[in-house]
């Protein structure tokens, strides 16, 4: 059964910006939109492709949340050029060039997309119908989701097409009250195959995670980092994780005389690129700052 | 162009420090006006978030205070909860780009009146030091 045709597809296609831009306004029906807007290109991208298309829906975790790339706002432009262009151990850039923005050449002029100091989630651009969460997203939630455009059974404008579950819900390992009294990374020893990866002191973002996946990773022994965003009903994934993980870690040893709250906490090495892998540009502090 | 005047938050529980601030009003002890305070059952109440949205708004400075340790609150073990949160939350803020001074925890009793006017006088002085949150200005925009 024929349901839809593919107007445009950059990875598969070679389709270009301007028959898009050919295009009359709303023609697309449904449009999903992959990648954060780090750039000029993007952004006219997602805005006129917002215009050609009646719903658009944020695809994957990048679109949804910012993504990996966008732990990059850890940094902004300046910086980040000056440690590709410099600063990295494998360059060796003798005239000390940067990319410039518009270059002259004999065939005429070529420019670049301006690159932006901050990543952003697509929904900081324009305005966005349905989020389908994920990095990459499950096949069965694309499925749902294109079944749901097929038949008209979309939910309200604005819903995350995706189960209202945690990770850990859909999580097999055997769960039992949290206590942890110690933070361990999976490469320092063998966790039990069947138990909860969080209360082996394995920090695993299951609670503060949205499901769907049906915890594929946690079924392949990795703990979740995740790439579902916020479960349903928390403001923000990093700060709902912060306050699970510190709930339970070194609640045991309280009473105990070399108890230092500081000291667990600096068994967390990195609280960002743990708790914001993937939800940095959309958290509530979406960046770093400087004075 | 007058004295800087930082804007602190106060998350004070209902059991200790509430009464504690409430003990610095009644006995007359001076602190200044920089704080304002907000009422919680527990310091354990205190969710990540809402230290996160207070700076995101432009806020200065957060306090949050809290029975001492390890016997006195009133849910056993809230003010534990809150001490490890903040100590987390003081790394991610350093990552932030933002001061870890400028989160504070403290044990207030509701005896401690006088500890909670010194509390509020210092944090005001050591927030005027470092100047303004770097969020302040994007809040206001």
């Amino acid at each position: 059964m024929k349901i839809a045709e593919i107007l445009f597809w950059p990875v598969a296609m070679d389709v270009k910006y301007k028959e898009v831009e050919a295009m009359p306004d709303n023609y697309i029906d449904v449009c999903f939109f992959n990648g954060a807007i780090r750039n000029s290109e993007q952004k006219h991208l997602a805005e006129l492709l917002r215009n050609k298309s009646k719903t658009l829906i944020a695809f994957g975790a990048c679109a949804q949340l910012g993504g990996v790339p966008g732990l990059a706002n850890e940094s902004n432009a300046q910086e980040i050029f000056k440690t590709v262009y410099h600063n990295s151990p494998s360059t060796k850039n003798l005239t000390g060039s940067e990319p410039t923005q518009v270059v002259e050449l004999a065939e005429g002029e070529v420019e670049l997309p301006i690159f932006f100091d901050e990543v952003k989630p697509l929904d900081k651009i324009v305005a966005v119908d349905y989020y389908l969460p994920g990095c990459p997203p499950p096949p069965k939630i694309i499925f749902n989701a294109v079944e749901a455009i097929a038949s008209g059974t979309l939910p309200p404008k604005g819903s995350i097409l995706a189960p209202e579950t945690a990770v850990c819900d859909e999580c097999p390992r055997k769960k039992e009250e949290k206590r942890i009294t110690e933070i361990k990374r999976i490469i320092e020893f063998t966790p039990v195959p069947e138990k909860c990866l969080l209360e082996q002191g394995i920090i695993c973002m299951g609670p503060a995670t949205r499901g769907g996946c049906d915890a594929k990773c946690l079924q392949a022994n990795m703990p979740c980092t995740g790439c579902g965003g916020p479960r349903p009903n928390a403001e923000e994934q990093g700060a709902a994780m912060i306050s699970a993980l510190s709930t339970v870690l070194g609640i045991e040893d309280e009473k105990a005389d070399n108890y230092s709250a500081n000291e667990l906490a600096s068994q967390i090495k990195d609280p960002l690129g743990t708790f914001y892998k993937y939800a940095l540009p959309s958290a509530i502090i979406n960046k770093r700052y400087k004075k | 162009m007058s004295e800087y005047n930082p804007k602190i938050i106060g998350f004070l529980c209902n059991w200790c420090s509430y009464a504690g601030a409430d003990l610095a009003g009644v006995s007359r002890f001076q602190y200044p006006p920089n704080i304002r305070v907000i009422r919680v059952m527990c310091s354990g109440r205190v969710h990540p978030s809402f230290i996160l949205k207070a700076f995101k708004n432009g806020v200065d400075g957060v306090l949050i205070a809290g029975c001492h340790t390890p016997n006195d609150c009133h849910y056993i073990s809230g003010n534990f909860k809150a001490e490890r949160r903040v100590a987390v939350l003081k790394n991610l803020l350093t990552q932030l780009g933002l001061e870890p001074e400028r989160l504070r925890l403290e044990w207030i009793s509701a005896a401690e009146g006088e500890k909670f006017s010194k509390t509020v006088k210092e944090m005001t002085e050591d927030i005027r030091k470092l100047g303004p949150s770097p969020m302040k200005q994007e809040a206001n925009e």
